[in-house]
């Protein structure tokens, strides 16, 4: 199991260091700095094995996060508790900064004391410690009996993220559907590999203990149900998707949702994350993107790009922003665009172009004139692909989704999000937004 | 709120300062230096000297204040041990407290005291705190229990905890259920032999139905343990696979990953004609591909897990190829993963996007992942056929780019296309040998040289080419210096008139000017050769080659079932078995899967060819050295080496090994010990000597030790036999005999000087060997040995060397150098040296693996003349590692059920019936690699009659 777990700045000065176990020691912090975080060489692995001892690290901005093991750990189980431990730590002092480590060390501490014990990861749910951690530790003395039963039956309860008692005056739930879309096309335009991958946030802000129930157009349920009323599902135009494959918060009932395919749960209180899912069947470009490359002499690139949208005309996506990389050698960009405002950001070495909205079955295109500096610096640029982000955002009273009616979202249709709330209140008002990132091809190759 | 202002106080006089705050009368000016101590303590300070004044503030009622005197007691306790005892009370006290959190919190913080002192303290508190009503004090008590047996595992055995902690099993609450299951599991891993987990059906369910209340966390280590539980039958199999299914879908890859390990075990015990075997494995692949879209560290375990997966059960991800498309932004340790998977899966259905994608990679920018890259191209080319003319022209478009490294290895891999596909993609010379200044890189000449050798009849000026290379032959790296060689004498060969000159010098600089031995020997044998035999030489030189095998860098079978159990781990990451990087008895049991038993011991394979046979001839057909241990255990898992197999003997001829393999270093130390070559033949008397000795004196020890065996004392350690008689060794006589004694082998010497001058300067080698046997220490002779003086040695030896099957397989050739000379001798090493400590079976495993294991694979001796009874018969072997594992009386006659593990993770199960008044027992051995039966019999043998 974990054997201790080291925080360190970018400097590679310890912030926290916590040891669990005795086999490992004092000189694990010194040797982590100087073989990883003082290497002079990139990092060629997340997981280091320097003199039989293991090193497993993430970073957050500069901070260097590691677990370190002596033995035959689980390794997935090693990075998710550094995940975590990073939202935990997130969700008390928001951004895991020198700064905000060094402010919140002691409750650090409290923290690692109780979601990791002998190396092995305890409930790490903030809605449940929250309730006692607090870094108010007066106030856990004037707890009542039942409070404090109360608090440890959450922790170790069954449903260890959510506490009791909960109380709103608006119950409200907002959802949350980010997907991104990730297709690789090579320079010709010929598309290699395309995936949807989505996540769904909620926001729940609802009393007591809901019980909710969460539908979605998955083909397989659809099919299901819709053998005697084929006709009528087919009038209604519903769309079902194929999903490939979808993980859950660990609030979803896995084996309802294998048996019969239905997502319950009892929602946290506040936002997370509800499910993933993954598609790669029958996914509908939303946009096309084409560019043109011309490299005139050894000093001078002319890069075009045209941007067609692919969806129906009643639709509108928000917040388009198109990013073309530029060589590192840039020395100045000229950009033309008919649409929305465009600008070279020389430290992110790319040419952002920003539309505010634009309608299906549009199109609209930036030309660029990018001057070189001449250099016989032998690093090759990298040639990242142009990438994408727009939002499609609706909004919908909940009882037109329990009803049914179909929510088009972009670019696949995942649709029909109902939520059931058969015994405690109806929440007032959900929101639903969608927002797409995309990574639409490869630039050409230089010659 | 900022507490960062405790790093900041870095002023003299500190220590005191705080000494005095600590003790101050106001609460709040106590727990701020409290706080400076702990932030002083985080970066390293030595602030132990304020023990007493810290622990004075433990007493107290504020739980923050608490909490941090606790965590400074943690870390310096151990330090302070007498002072440390002031503590107890307050613990002892707060273990009673109302408060369940606050004793839990005493409970977590005493486990973590290592001073003995405290611990015996902290039995009754624990024993209380296991029973508590509150679970989550419970689930703190029974990770408790973990950390005292890491303290003192006796006094947790001797105060029954165990028996509490299999009772929290059972547990109302998940989360105990969770915890406890991970103490035992750590519990039992130090003691593999106990049955602590008592995995039943019952048990199992029960964990089952935890598995759906816990939290993540708990589900791994219910996982976790459920994969070390092997099914009575494929029902419970397949009912125990349903119900683990369904956390492939949970948002934690360690748990969907965990999920898989259970699946991929429990799925080896199901019949592939099954619909769920295919259900299983449809399932299976999704949440795989999901896992690729978590955060790079997780991806990188995961990829490194499919790697496994892949190799064990292609079938499961053949149509996902598409998915490990490497993404721009991928780091690039993610990038190599997903190339090596690329590979793997590669197949004649999308071999056209796979090389569009690897020279699009070709041209990315890490240099590290570009040469991957290229040498991908050409394992595709080797893989699937119908792509070589493809992958072929691709390389050459690669090496038109003339950017230094790509040219380089993109030669490396044309070679290999060469081999596999002879007389086929010639016309591409020409383009090769325009690059051939630009090759900087050992690998890259050493193929080229090859090239040019091996083509050398089409080539027109092939020995102007090979003679540029000669000027500089002693700048170059050994692989070249012999590719080279090798390269020359197929030229001449093939245009024997224009080129004696240059076989001339370049057999002279191998041979003269060299202090490479294996160099010089492979010289050596070419001049001979040459000299004797032309004709013959060319039959071994360019005799016909072996095919090369179609996939490279696969995990050895036995090696890769064993990573398959530990899947998730850290051992499924390094791809090595936990053996190899965790430290003393802990996680070290191997893991099988259920029908499957053997387990290998192999460290890592080192892909080193035997450095006798010329690496051109050798280059990938060459078992690595897990292979080779492959096919011992198992003769029809090993990759297929096809091939004439005259041909193959001819190439890797035996002596060349003997001369060259083992013995290198030795011949290295002592140039002169060769003798001056003559320039026409090379000497006569250097390779007889070199190749006659150990065959005679082979043979002789044969007899020797067979004889001997049968009048050996009862400490079942053979009396020393002559190994060496003087007259061979010109007065050096050597006898010697092999031991074992806990756990470690070592080889017991007693060295005589017959000569008249005095003897310094030991050396002592092994040739390669079945069983890997090497010397762990170097032969430590410590004063010069005077005429007739005698000297008693007793050599450590290891296992970890290099492993080549002999013939008889316990034959052991050895060199011992002195300063006289380097003499050799073989010998027989019974195998009872070779049986670990822990090679006892657990009955269940037993069975099923003798059933598992083909009837053809038994064999029948019979121990005639012994007149012990079971029980003797019993604790005699068991003395020996041969374990009785069952016993049994069939109509009046005892049968003993018995196992016992090799070195190298061979199991040999045996079953031994003896009836009582008969002398003789009739023993049945079953193994899969039945040629160790034989000598397994032997030790049977030697064991029960002495």
């Amino acid at each position: 199991m974990i054997g201790g777990l080291f925080i360190y700045n970018h400097k590679g000065e310890v912030l926290i260091s916590r040891v669990y176990r005795d086999d490992i020691g004092r000189n694990a912090v010194d040797a982590f700095r100087v073989n990883v975080i003082h290497a002079r060489q990139q990092v060629r692995s997340p997981v280091t094995n320097i003199a039989r001892t293991s090193f497993f690290h993430v970073k957050r901005s500069n901070i260097w996060l590691a677990a370190v093991t002596k033995q035959n750990v689980n390794a997935a189980m090693v990075f998710e508790f550094l995940y975590k431990m990073c939202d935990v730590m997130a969700a008390y002092f928001g951004k895991i900064s020198e700064e905000n480590i060094k402010n919140n060390f002691v409750l650090i501490y409290e923290l690692l004391d109780e979601i990791l014990d002998f190396g092995y990861p305890q409930n790490s749910e903030t809605g449940a410690l929250k309730t006692f951690i607090t870094q108010q530790g007066i106030k856990s003395q004037h707890q009542t009996k039942e409070e404090q039963s109360q608090i440890t039956s959450q922790v170790t309860g069954q449903i260890g993220w959510r506490r009791e008692g909960i109380k709103y005056r608006r119950n409200e739930l907002f959802l949350d559907v980010l997907e991104s879309v990730n297709l690789l096309m090579s320079p010709q335009g010929q598309v290699l590999s395309a995936h949807v991958s989505g996540r769904v946030v909620m926001k729940s802000y609802l009393s007591g203990m809901p019980e909710c129930k969460f539908g979605m157009n998955d083909k397989i349920v659809i099919e299901k149900q819709g053998k005697g009323t084929a006709d009528e599902t087919s009038k209604s135009g519903k769309q079902s998707i194929a999903i490939d494959d979808c993980t859950f918060h660990q609030c979803v009932r896995l084996s309802k949702f294998d048996s019969e395919r239905s997502i319950s749960f009892i929602p946290p209180d506040g936002e997370f994350e509800l499910m993933r899912y993954r598609t790669t069947k029958d996914i509908i470009l939303p946009f096309r993107v084409i560019p043109l490359v011309r490299e005139v002499g050894r000093t001078k690139l002319e890069v075009k790009v045209v941007i067609k949208s692919n969806f129906k005309p009643s639709l509108l996506a928000q917040k388009i922003e198109v990013r073309i990389p530029t060589p590192l050698n840039t020395s100045g960009v000229q950009v033309i665009c008919m649409k929305g405002k465009a600008k070279y950001k020389a430290s992110e070495n790319a040419i952002v172009w920003k539309i505010k909205r634009m309608a299906g079955m549009k199109e609209s295109q930036i030309s660029a004139e990018i001057e070189l500096l001449p250099t016989n610096d032998k690093k090759k640029w990298a040639r990242p692909p142009i990438s994408m982000n727009f939002e499609v955002r609706q909004r919908r009273g909940l009882e037109q989704c329990v009803l049914g009616k179909t929510l088009e979202i972009l670019p696949v249709n995942l649709c029909t999000y109902h939520l059931a709330d058969d015994e405690t209140e109806t929440p007032e008002r959900s929101d639903f937004n969608s927002q797409t990132h995309f990574f639409p091809c490869r630039l050409p190759p230089r010659n | 709120m900022t507490d960062s202002k405790y790093f900041t106080t870095t002023k003299k006089g500190e220590i005191f300062e705080l000494k005095a705050e600590l003790n101050s009368d106001k609460k709040e000016k106590k727990k701020e230096a409290v706080k400076k101590v702990i932030a002083s303590m985080t970066v390293g300070k030595d602030v132990s000297a304020l023990f007493p004044d810290v622990v004075n503030c433990m007493q107290t009622d504020n739980l923050e204040l608490k909490k941090l005197v606790y965590l400074y007691l943690m870390n310096y306790a151990k330090s302070q041990p007498d002072m440390a005892i002031m503590a107890v009370n307050t613990f002892v006290k707060d273990c009673e407290d109302p408060n369940p959190l606050i004793r839990a919190l005493a409970v977590r913080t005493m486990g973590c005291i290592r001073v003995d002192k405290i611990t015996e303290y902290l039995c009754e508190p624990l024993r209380k705190c296991l029973k508590d009503e509150d679970p989550y004090v419970r689930k703190t008590a029974a990770v408790c229990v973990a950390k005292l047996h890491d303290i003192n595992a006796q006094l947790v055995e001797d105060q029954g905890f165990l028996d509490t902690l299999k009772d929290l099993i059972s547990d109302s609450n998940p989360m105990v259920v969770a915890n406890a299951v991970a103490a035992l599991s750590e519990i039992a891993e130090s003691h593999p032999s106990s049955n602590l987990l008592d995995l039943n059906p019952q048990s199992i369910n029960k964990l089952l139905t935890a598995l759906n209340e816990c939290t993540e966390w708990g589900q791994i280590f219910i996982l976790d343990c459920l994969a070390n539980y092997t099914p009575k039958d494929d029902r419970e199999a397949q009912s125990i696979c349903e119900r683990v299914t369904p956390r492939l879908s949970h948002a934690n890859s360690a748990v969907v990953l965990s999920a898989v390990k259970v699946l991929m075990k429990f799925m080896e015990m199901l019949s592939k004609d099954l619909d769920y075997y295919g259900t299983l494995l449809k399932k299976l692949a999704p949440p795989l591909v999901t896992l690729l879209s978590a955060e790079p560290e997780l991806q990188y375990v995961a990829l490194r897990n499919i790697n496994l997966i892949v190799q064990k059960r292609p079938e499961v991800l053949k149509h996902e190829m598409k998915v490990f498309f490497v993404k721009y932004n991928d780091p690039i340790y993610v990038k190599l993963e997903k190339l090596d998977i690329m590979i793997r899966l590669a197949s004649q259905a999308n071999i056209a996007q796979v090389l569009a994608e690897l020279k699009e990679y070709a041209t990315e920018v890490d240099v590290d992942f570009v040469r991957k890259a290229v040498r991908a191209i050409g394992r595709c080319a080797i893989k699937v056929e119908q792509s070589a003319e493809r992958c072929v022209s691709t390389l050459l478009d690669l090496i038109q780019t003339k950017v230094n490294y790509v040219v380089q290895e993109a030669i490396v891999v044309i070679k290999d296309i060469f081999r596999k596909y002879p007389n086929k993609y010639e016309s591409v010379i020409a383009t090769l040998c325009e690059n051939l200044d630009s090759l900087d890189e050992p690998e890259a000449r050493a193929a080229m040289i090859w090239i040019v050798g091996e083509y050398a009849e089409r080539i027109d000026n092939a020995d102007e080419l090979l003679e540029s290379f000669l000027e500089g032959f002693h700048d170059e790296s050994a692989q070249v210096q012999l590719q080279l060689l090798t390269a020359i004498v197929k030229l001449f060969l093939k245009k024997p008139t224009e080129t004696q000159e240059l076989v001339q010098q370049v057999l002279s600089l191998a041979t003269q000017d060299s202090d490479n031995p294996d160099l010089r020997d492979r010289g050596y044998i070419y001049w001979r050769l040459l000299s004797t035999d032309p004709v013959a030489a060319k039959e071994v030189v360019l005799a016909e080659k072996p095919l090369i095998s179609e996939e490279t860098d696969l995990i050895e079978p036995t090696l890769l079932d064993e990573l398959i159990c530990c899947i998730g781990t850290l051992a499924s990451v390094y791809h090595k078995p936990p053996s190899a990087f965790v430290e003393g008895g802990r996680g070290v049991v191997h893991k099988s899967l259920p029908p499957r038993t053997a387990s290998s011991e192999s460290t890592e394979s080192p892909e080193t060819a035997p450095a006798g046979a010329p690496p051109g001839e050798q280059l990938d057909t060459v078992p690595t050295q897990g292979d080779l241990l492959g096919d011992l255990l198992n003769l029809d898992l090993g990759p297929p080496v096809s091939g004439p197999p005259l041909a193959t003997s001819a190439v890797q001829m035996g002596a060349v090994d003997l001369l060259g393999g083992g013995l290198d270093s030795l011949m290295g130390d002592e140039p002169e010990g060769i003798g001056a070559p003559s320039f026409v033949a090379p000497p006569a008397a250097a390779v007889p000597a070199n190749l006659g000795a150990p065959m005679g004196s082979g043979l002789s020890d044969l007899f020797d030790l067979t004889s001997g065996v049968g009048t050996l004392s009862g400490s079942y350690v053979a009396p020393k036999a002559v190994w060496l008689p003087a007259m061979k060794a010109k007065g050096l006589e050597i006898s010697g005999t092999f031991t074992r004694q806990a756990g470690s082998i070592s080889m017991d010497l007693q060295l005589t000087n017959k000569a008249l001058q005095v003897m310094t300067d030991f050396a002592i080698q092994f040739n390669r060997n079945s069983f890997g046997l090497a010397p762990a220490a170097p032969l430590q002779v410590h004063a010069p040995l005077s005429p007739t003086q005698t000297v008693e040695i007793s050599l450590p030896l290891s296992t970890a060397g290099s492993v080549m099957k002999t013939e008889p397989l316990n034959s052991l050739q050895v060199a011992v150098k002195n300063n006289i000379d380097v003499f050799y001798f073989s010998t027989l090493y019974p195998l009872h040296i070779l049986f670990v400590e822990d090679g006892k079976m657990d009955r269940q495993m037993f069975l099923a693996t003798w059933k598992d294991i083909p009837n053809e694979n038994e064999a029948q001796f019979q121990i005639r003349d012994c007149p012990l009874n079971a029980e003797a018969v019993s604790s005699r072997l068991q003395s020996s590692s041969i374990f009785t594992v069952a016993r049994r009386n069939v109509e009046g006659q005892d049968m003993l059920y018995q196992s016992l593990k090799l070195t190298n993770g061979i199991w040999v199960l045996a079953e031994l019936r003896i009836q009582p008044g008969n002398p003789s027992f009739t023993l049945s051995l079953k193994c899969r690699a039945p040629e160790v039966s034989q000598h397994v019999y032997q030790a049977y043998e030697t064991i029960l009659k002495n």
